[in-house]
């Protein structure tokens, strides 16, 4: 089918706009049930359409009828139909988990979820670099609503940051974009990438000065290292299923990097060849050594998950530093895996936040669980999984990112750095586990409520994730090799995008 | 006319990143505002400036490239929401926080070591 690879971009606008109109609108079970059919939908499309991808090539789908580069082309590749399927799946999990109340906190939660959902994966569909800015404007603007859903102090002190530091990135953004189109002539990426190699001179400056405003931008998305003091504040304080849907936000600035600095700005860009890597190589490794101080810092889980996410947002940034077939495909493999543990865990830390009154979710003495067993085996999965522990997903992962390290200097650099992020997970997630399951006083709490069960589901499907990338990591890290491979070769990922250009 | 054109849109760039970094939010606003009309303007002259050139072929000797008003008109669409977005929201943290400093908590003041929230006194 021709239409599919624009499906995983209209089911969410389409139910989401379903969703504020008057007979569903007022009710909220009517809202829950299309949201899991919505999410279900667009879970299957995104699987019917990665399933295509890999059997029959890339699919371009010219929006409109208006062939590349003069209209917006979507480019459904390996890499964004992988990251689609995985916002698809993560979204059903998260709504899963979410429709047993933790929706009902403020209105349009619903609606919300799904626009997020539609700029999420049109970010990673695009081929056009300019809808790249509007989709990350549609993701964000969903996102300022659902940061303060449920209301509060501490949402709204970490929205004015989140939304202020954003709107600036969104400037910044249309700056880059200006000072390319007004040298390069083309906002469509294969086509930029190829054109991008006869720049000389001084337009080349000014094409540089482009590029790594961009940089800026896409890593104020990727919590890359200066800019990264907005995200444990931000993820500590979104409620439960928001903060596990922004376990995804992060990646898109890593996928836009990727996408932006190997395509456009890769091997090929003469004079402009590789710009990025000098800058990505230090954040990156500052970025893991700063989340791995915030992991040992943390009080409580959810700023402990949040930090954990500057990790690895720092480990895929070293991948794109190394800027090697075999790193990125490490990093795709390990991108899957760490959006999917951190959302559980950001999960799992709600449920256990309600079972202990007053003390939350913060490392202190308090009464016990009333489910111990069930809390306790999901939390030692998701901390064997996001320490990086064998033989669950992070260990294949960080091993693969470890592999692909290429000289001895980047070895020196980067096998520390991530082991070093792995040891401060494994202390505090140790520390953690003790004060929480073993040194309670008294018994369970009379009016804590336990996990209902499609609050058990969700969060068991997404850590479920964890041993099945192992199972299948044979033929998930293959797939991963292709898609790198596509990135990297410049014939496939720009020129065959656009019809009559050749090499 | 490119000298004068690029003073201005440099003049609102560095007056927004200025109020951008002040403390209050209302200036905050002004200065997210102020930037984004810088980018409108910056967006309008990447297709570069020219007299007498209409958009459409046929008008006119030359033409001038249609891409970027259509960029600017997207760019002013997004924009004008966003700044609605951040008025209303500054609004909410006032009510919530109790002063309009960003960060919620008005820092300190040199003789006054215990004045900390201005919703209180």
């Amino acid at each position: 089918m021709q239409h599919l690879s624009i499906f995983p971009i209209l089911i969410p606008l389409l139910f989401g706009a379903i969703m504020l109109l008057p007979p569903i609108s007022r009710d909220i079970s009517s809202q829950r049930i299309s949201s899991i059919v919505g999410t279900l939908f667009l879970l299957a499309s995104s699987a019917v359409l990665l399933f295509k991808v890999d059997n029959e090539g890339v699919q371009l789908y010219a929006l409109g009828g208006w062939q590349a580069p003069f209209g917006i082309a979507l480019v459904a590749d390996r890499i964004s139909s992988l990251l689609v399927l995985l916002t698809s799946f993560l979204a059903f999990a998260v709504m899963l988990y979410s429709i047993s109340g933790k929706d009902k906190g403020g209105a349009y939660f619903h609606p919300l979820f799904m626009f997020q959902i539609m700029g999420i994966n049109g970010a990673f569909l695009t081929g056009d670099i300019f809808n790249l800015f509007v989709f990350f404007e549609v993701l964000l603007i969903a996102s300022y609503a659902l940061l303060i859903h449920a209301g509060g102090k501490q949402k709204t002190q970490a929205a004015m940051h989140y939304v202020i530091l954003n709107l600036v990135g969104s400037s910044l953004f249309l700056f880059g974009l200006g000072i390319l189109y007004g040298t390069l002539g083309t906002l469509n990426m294969a086509d930029m990438a190829i054109k991008v190699g006869q720049l000389e001179g001084e337009t080349a400056t000014l094409a540089k000065t482009g590029a790594l405003l961009l940089l800026v931008v896409f890593g104020l998305k990727a919590a890359m290292l200066p800019m990264h003091f907005w995200l444990p504040k931000t993820y500590a304080s979104a409620s439960a299923p928001v903060a596990a849907l922004f376990a995804i936000m992060t990646k898109v600035g890593i996928y836009s990097i990727f996408r932006v600095y190997t395509v456009i700005f890769g091997e090929h860009a003469g004079e402009l060849a590789n710009i990025a890597t000098p800058w990505l190589w230090p954040l990156a490794l500052l970025t893991i050594l700063i989340g791995s101080i915030g992991v040992f810092a943390s009080p409580n889980i959810r700023t402990m998950s949040a930090n954990l996410v500057i990790v690895s947002s720092g480990s895929l940034l070293a991948c794109a530093a190394i800027n090697s077939e075999a790193a990125t495909s490490a990093a795709f493999y390990y991108m899957v895996h760490s959006t999917l543990a951190s959302a559980g865990l950001f999960l799992l830390a709600d449920v256990m936040a309600r079972q202990r009154g007053k003390a939350e979710d913060r490392f202190v003495h308090s009464r016990l669980f009333v489910q111990p067993r069930l809390l306790g085996v999901a939390f030692a999965i998701s901390a064997l999984a996001l320490i990086g522990m064998p033989p669950l997903s992070g260990f294949v992962g960080k091993i693969m990112i470890l592999q692909a390290t290429q000289s001895t200097a980047q070895t020196m650099w980067v096998w520390p750095l991530i082991l070093i992020g792995s040891l401060a997970a494994l202390v505090t997630f140790s520390r953690a586990g003790t004060t929480l399951f073993w040194r309670h006083n008294g018994s369970a709490s009379s009016d804590a409520e336990p996990a209902k069960a499609n609050e058990i589901v969700g969060i068991g499907l997404l850590l479920l994730a964890s041993p099945i990338l192992v199972l299948f990591g044979g033929e998930i890290s293959e797939f991963t090799q292709q898609a790198a491979h596509y990135l990297h070769d410049i014939q496939s990922s720009a020129y065959d995008l656009l019809p009559g250009v050749t090499q | 006319m490119e000298g004068l054109y690029a003073f201005c849109v440099g003049l609102l760039t560095a007056c927004g990143i200025f109020l951008t970094l002040r403390g209050r939010s209302f200036s905050v606003v002004m200065g997210l505002t102020l930037l984004s009309y810088a980018v409108n303007l910056f967006l309008f002259a990447s297709g570069r400036l020219k007299l007498n050139a209409a958009a459409v072929l046929g008008q006119s000797e030359q033409y001038s490239d249609p891409l970027p008003q259509a960029l600017v008109l997207t760019a002013i669409v997004i924009g004008f929401a966003m700044t609605a977005f951040a008025v209303i929201l500054a609004m909410r943290a006032r009510a919530d926080l109790g002063n309009d400093h960003v960060d919620g908590v008005l820092p300190a003041q040199p003789g006054d070591p215990t004045y900390k929230s201005g919703g209180h006194h």
